[in-house]
């Protein structure tokens, strides 16, 4: 039976509380002494938060393994202090069926990094035609309770208020990817001024919010819940914001990189900046910030979507929408709404783990830090300040919009059920944290 | 060091009328005389040469302007030079006496690039050479036919020409 | 400037400078020997990924007249179509030496980034890339329009006081943006015509004045209208309903031909769609430009490979250069 004690941080950014995990629990907190045979991390310093939860990430895996596997992946994950992510659906094949989707949360939990959450398809093959069987994917080993088509809409409007119907039957929740694709059809950047002089095809903010307007009115009829995805403009915000007010179940999801970038960037034709939904605005970033800190906006996802060098490395036009970002967010979060004080590590916690969690239905994240919950911590160190580059990336993919830039923070331990993933800021190796969890197991 | 002034005024005026002179006896028969001065002095000079030869003998005589920028031999060392007007007279060069005029003759690199230029324009019965100051040091086999005033100087010396429509006055000077 | 990617790079003196030299280039078209040496023993690539005849032969007529060598590459039936990148294209060019790279992309940013993403070495001039800029035509036409108003005493001068008019589907179009930049660089008043469904968004801080009626536009009398050319396959895209209803309202039709003044210039990058955004009546007027356009296409285009390839400076951002 190995212990953990992890002395000298400050729990949830407040109190310093020495924290003693057992058996992959959390169990024991205050002023604790160590014990003999016990592992002792010194995180003075640090600042202890839950593992992060990732509700919105590709892992590729089947069908891209050229830019990320779930190996890789949940690599990247842990590097970014994140303990549980859910695997978008938009894989080759498509994740649609019970034995794909049993597949990744397999691959997970050999690998052991981070729990893998596998996402359902909403329609067969993304096509936005029939739905997938939600319900065999819900009865599965991987308990799939989000669904989603991210990476297209469901624009259709009678098969969204279907699904909308048929997943609350399974307690599950449809992450709708908001674009309507008439209105985007060949677009590349935010639709404004910028686009209309740089020559490149706009996708306007209302392709966003007429699909939210449409959605949030269709789960108020037919009661179901709805989860929106990356919200990118002020206008989404507002008719989120209307909709919760009328008491609708809507939760809103916003990425790191759209609290921090906007088209300017798309100056340069560098198409490391192109992605989807597009960066916006300087009113944007700042209204999505705002509703962040007021809850408007439930969760942070990263949407970490890794490309590999050919695909970026072209004309815009011809270049994939993307960027990885699971090792960059907690350092771009901080950056963006915690020393600009607009949100305490307190609400940190919750927008990247409680809440999440919440919504995926995923167990062990509902009282953060606390005696008896599952041992799934990441200990920061925010007085640390890098300048991003590849040598911070772990994942199979470099396509980081924030290469170059300096960003503060750094995640120096992640534990996950009691397996110490990330040690003194360096990743464990995979054979490593295979055999610790093994031990666990005996142990 | 000062600048020491070598011709004056008068002095210049003196040498453009004996070149112009120079020029008309040395045209044999009815040759039609085009003056052609390299930017930027030499044209103001083939001016007012070809003035004071239309004065003697009108009607056998035009100005112009060559400009040799894209004829140097140094085009690709140095940074990127805007080439002045080129000016031919209407009637063109073929079988006429092109008389190039320019202010200072050295290294004899202006003139090898002006003869370029020359050919690419037409075929001169023939082409002289007139030059205000001839200070030697020539790198090239070029000599002059008419010269205002020879200079010996070194080369580490700076010859200025000035002239009145350009400079305000017309003097030629030296310095160390 | 090492580059020439777009209009807005050049200020007023730069602009001017470039017209001028494109004066003496124009010259030597009367000579009896039509050639320069000015970029003997450069080597210029033209590299066009989108088909353009009259471009491509415009820019190896330049070349070719400052004796340069001319290594041209046409996307069709190439490499490129077999699914070679942009970059390695671009560096096997390279590798045989170029020292200029012409390139015509259908993607907005293409010149942009042969020029900054370190794949190769050359001066890169943009021969128009997607719908955002394509330079030397603007400055062909920034030029036509000297010419035709100002003539022998054009040289050094810019356009203030002129009134250009730019008529057409503006979205789409990088010979109106790029016209847009430089015209108003060089003084003049610029005003845009389009229906609403063809005016880029944001275009109401552009520093034009926008019409949405050709009729108001002709109106304010301007020394120049240039026709842009519609695509009809824009009428799927619902941009207009019909071609005859666009000719109808935004056409240069033989009616409004007869209200402009005798010398209001009639300009058009072509290729032409006659009877559609231009009548023919206009087309072959004596007002029309477009033909002196092509001629001038060469000369400025020897302009630009002149002053971005002969010397070691590139384009000086005053092109008064040194004597």
């Amino acid at each position: 039976m190995t212990t953990l004690l992890i002395r000298g941080a400050a729990l949830l950014g407040d109190h310093v509380e020495d924290l003693r995990i057992r058996d992959g629990i959390i169990a024991a907190r205050g002023a604790l002494s160590p014990e003999t045979d016990e592992r002792v991390i010194d995180a003075r310093g640090l600042i202890g938060l839950p593992g992060l939860v990732d509700l919105h990430t590709h892992l590729r895996e089947p069908g891209g393994e050229a830019s990320e596997t779930v190996l890789t992946g949940t690599r990247a994950a842990a590097a970014g202090g994140f303990t549980t992510v859910h695997a978008m659906a938009n894989t080759s094949p498509v994740a649609d069926t019970a034995g794909i989707v049993e597949q990744v949360q397999r691959l997970g939990e050999r690998h052991g990094y981070a729990t893998v959450r596998p996402i359902g398809a909403v329609t067969l093959g993304l096509a936005g035609q029939q739905l997938a069987e939600i319900g065999a994917m819900a009865r599965s080993t991987a308990r799939v309770r989000v669904f989603s088509d991210d990476g297209h809409c469901v624009h259709d409007p009678l098969l969204m208020r279907r699904a909308l119907e048929y997943v609350s039957t399974f307690d599950g929740v449809i992450a709708q990817h908001a674009q309507e694709p008439r209105l985007t059809e060949g677009a590349q950047m935010n639709e404004g001024v910028l686009s209309g002089e740089l020559g490149l095809g706009g996708w306007p903010a209302v392709a966003e919010e007429a699909i939210i307007a449409r959605d949030v009115l269709l789960a108020e009829h037919v009661g179901a819940r709805l989860h929106v995805c990356h919200l990118s403009t002020a206008g989404s915000v507002d008719v989120v914001r209307w909709a919760k007010a009328r008491g609708i179940s809507v939760t809103a999801e916003v990425t790191p990189h759209h609290l921090l970038l906007t088209e300017e960037l798309a100056r340069g034709y560098d198409a490391r900046f192109k992605v989807n939904p597009p960066l916006r605005r300087d009113d944007d970033v700042h209204a999505l910030r705002a509703a962040l800190a007021d809850g408007t906006i439930d969760i942070i996802a990263t949407d970490h979507a890794p490309h590999p060098t050919e695909a970026k490395e072209c004309t815009w036009a011809e270049a994939a929408f993307g960027m990885v970002g699971l090792e960059s967010a907690l350092s771009v979060v901080q950056q963006a709404v915690v020393d600009t004080g607009m949100l305490t590590w307190g609400d940190i916690a919750r927008v990247l783990s409680s809440a999440p969690a919440e919504i995926g239905r995923v167990a062990g994240y509902a009282h953060p830090l606390e005696i008896g919950s599952p041992a799934n911590i990441t200990l920061v160190d925010p007085s640390h300040a890098r300048e991003w580059s590849t040598a911070d990336l772990r994942g199979r993919s470099v396509n980081s919009p924030y290469l170059g830039r300096a960003l503060p923070g750094r995640v120096v331990y992640t534990v996950y059920q009691g397996v110490v993933t990330v040690d003194d800021g360096a990743l464990v190796e995979p054979e490593a944290v295979v055999a610790a969890h093994e031990e666990a197991a005996r142990g | 060091m000062v600048a020491r002034t070598v011709l004056h005024d008068a002095d210049i005026t003196r040498a453009l009328r004996r070149i112009a002179h120079e020029v008309l006896e040395s045209r044999r028969g009815d040759g039609r005389l085009v003056f052609l001065g390299i930017p930027t002095r030499g044209v103001t000079l083939a001016q007012r040469i070809q003035g004071i030869v239309d004065e003697i003998e009108p009607g056998v005589s035009s100005s112009g302007s060559l400009d040799i920028t894209f004829y140097r031999d140094d085009l690709a060392r140095t940074p990127t030079r805007s080439p002045a007007p080129t000016r031919i007279p209407r009637e063109g060069i073929d079988d006429a006496i092109v008389v190039l005029v320019d202010d200072v003759l050295y290294s004899g690199r202006t003139i090898r690039a002006a003869l370029d230029a020359l050919v690419d324009h037409g075929r001169p019965r023939a082409v002289r050479l007139a030059v205000l100051i001839d200070r030697g040091h020539r790198e090239l086999p070029i000599r002059a036919d008419f010269v205002g005033k020879n200079l010996p100087s070194s080369t580490s010396e700076r010859v200025s020409v000035h002239l009145t429509e350009i400079d305000g006055s017309d003097e030629v000077t030296i310095e160390p | 400037m090492k580059h020439l990617l777009s209009t807005r790079d050049l200020d007023r003196a730069t602009a001017i400078g470039i017209l001028d030299v494109a004066e003496d280039m124009a010259k030597t078209a009367d000579r009896e020997v039509r050639k320069l040496p000015a970029l003997r023993g450069k080597t210029v690539v033209n590299l066009f990924f989108e088909d353009s005849t009259r471009t491509r032969l415009s820019f190896e007529s330049a070349a070719k007249r400052l004796s340069a060598d001319v290594i041209t590459f046409s996307a069709k039936g190439s490499s490129v179509s077999k699914g070679e990148s942009l970059k390695d294209t671009a560096q096997t060019l390279a590798a045989m030496g170029a020292d200029a790279i012409v390139v015509r992309h259908h993607n907005s940013g293409a010149a942009h980034q042969l020029a900054h993403a370190g794949w190769v070495d050359a001066a890169i001039i943009n021969a128009g890339d997607g719908t955002h800029e394509h330079p030397t035509q603007a400055l062909l036409d920034a030029y036509t329009i000297r010419d035709r108003r100002f003539v022998d005493s054009a040289r050094g001068r810019d356009l203030s006081g002129l009134r250009v008019t730019i008529v057409g589907d503006i979205l789409h179009s990088r010979v109106a943006r790029s016209n847009v930049w430089l015209l108003t660089t060089l003084g003049a008043e610029v005003h845009l015509v389009a229906p609403r469904t063809l005016l880029p968004h944001g275009v109401e801080h552009w520093p034009v004045a926008v019409h949405e009626h050709l009729d108001d536009a002709l109106a304010a009398g301007p020394d120049a209208i240039m026709m842009l050319r519609i695509q009809s396959e824009r009428m799927r895209e619902a941009y207009f309903p019909s071609t005859h209803e666009f000719a109808r309202e935004w056409g240069l039709t033989a009616e409004r031909l007869a209200l402009l003044g005798p010398d209001t210039m009639v300009m058009h990058p072509g290729p032409m769609n006659r009877g559609l955004e231009i009548s023919s009546a206009a087309a072959d007027s004596d007002r029309s430009t477009v033909l002196a356009q092509v001629t001038n296409g060469v000369s400025i285009r020897m302009a630009v490979l002149y002053l971005l390839v002969a010397g070691t400076s590139g384009i000086a951002e005053s092109a008064g250069g040194a004597r």
